[in-house]
């Protein structure tokens, strides 16, 4: 085991749900990462390649459904936080975009970029950037359908590979 | 605390970074740069260390993205000019504070 001490080198980061709040923590911390100059890879999976494909990244939404911690602060209405945010409201047309619409403005004011752009600062600054197989073939997608940051589509075993070293760790979110 | 780089005494937080900007000077930041295992100081340097010290006299909230965008430095050119950790190693040479956001 470990020692206290021994630093974090590198982050793998599983990413399996593909709405804007689903996607943005990996991001971030992939991110955070190459800053700290720690190694950082992200493996989008299941619903996650919504981030991936093409078509669909610039479109993320918030979950409002089925989402027991929403309330009426986060990220809606600036209303208290204690005041419930009910489920069967955020299945009415239009409430998820406008919770997007609200996330994604707090989001640009605290310089964080839009999907399509931090895939490409992550990129840029030599993270990487995998799509799992398994997903790829059960939504029948192909490389074509991927935004050009993606260094490559993994197996799980491939992406074990891609984890090994001291002092690396991988992540679930 | 003080810590004398460049033949000058200069004050300084635990991190090493400078807490005094005015302090600063060109051999100061060779100095630090030296320790900080950034190579040689090049004109890329020098251009997103001058960028890093005009925002910070503007007090403007120094971040990866902005870097990126600031027309100075690609994000990829700052990466390879200060590798290890871009902006903290950057703003240490430049001699202002540690940046204290997580993007």
């Amino acid at each position: 085991m470990n020692s206290p001490s021994q630093p974090v080198k590198k982050i793998c980061l599983i990413v399996s749900r593909g709405s804007l709040d689903g996607v943005y923590p990996a991001l971030i911390m992939a991110n955070g990462a190459r800053m700290e100059g720690i190694e950082a890879s992200v493996f989008f999976t299941f619903f996650g390649l919504n981030a991936l494909v093409d078509k669909t990244l610039d479109h993320l939404k918030v979950a409002t459904v089925g989402n027991s911690a929403m309330n009426m602060a986060m990220p809606m209405l600036g209303l208290p936080m204690t005041m419930p945010f009910p489920t069967w409201m955020g299945a009415i047309p239009g409430v998820s975009a406008f919770a997007t619409h609200l996330m994604n403005k707090e989001m640009e004011k605290l310089d964080v970029p839009p999907v399509r752009e931090f895939l490409d600062l992550i990129s840029d600054s030599g993270g990487k950037i995998y799509a799992c197989k398994l997903a790829m073939d059960m939504f029948k997608l192909t490389r074509g359908d991927l935004c050009e940051r993606v260094d490559g589509i993994l197996t799980v075993g491939q992406f074990y590979e891609e984890a090994a070293g001291e002092g690396s760790h991988i992540l679930f979110t | 605390m003080i810590k004398n780089l460049a033949g000058t005494d200069l004050d300084v937080n635990e991190e090493g970074y400078l807490t005094n900007m005015a302090q600063w000077t060109e051999p100061i930041a060779a100095a630090i740069a030296e320790e900080e295992g950034v190579g040689p100081l090049v004109e890329g340097h020098w251009r997103v260390i001058r960028y890093l010290r005009e925002q910070q006299s503007k007090g403007a909230a120094l971040t990866i993205r902005g870097m990126g965008k600031s027309g100075v430095v690609t994000t990829k050119e700052l990466y390879d000019l200060f590798p290890g950790g871009p902006l903290k190693k950057s703003s240490k040479i430049a001699g202002i504070p540690k940046p204290v956001g997580c993007i």
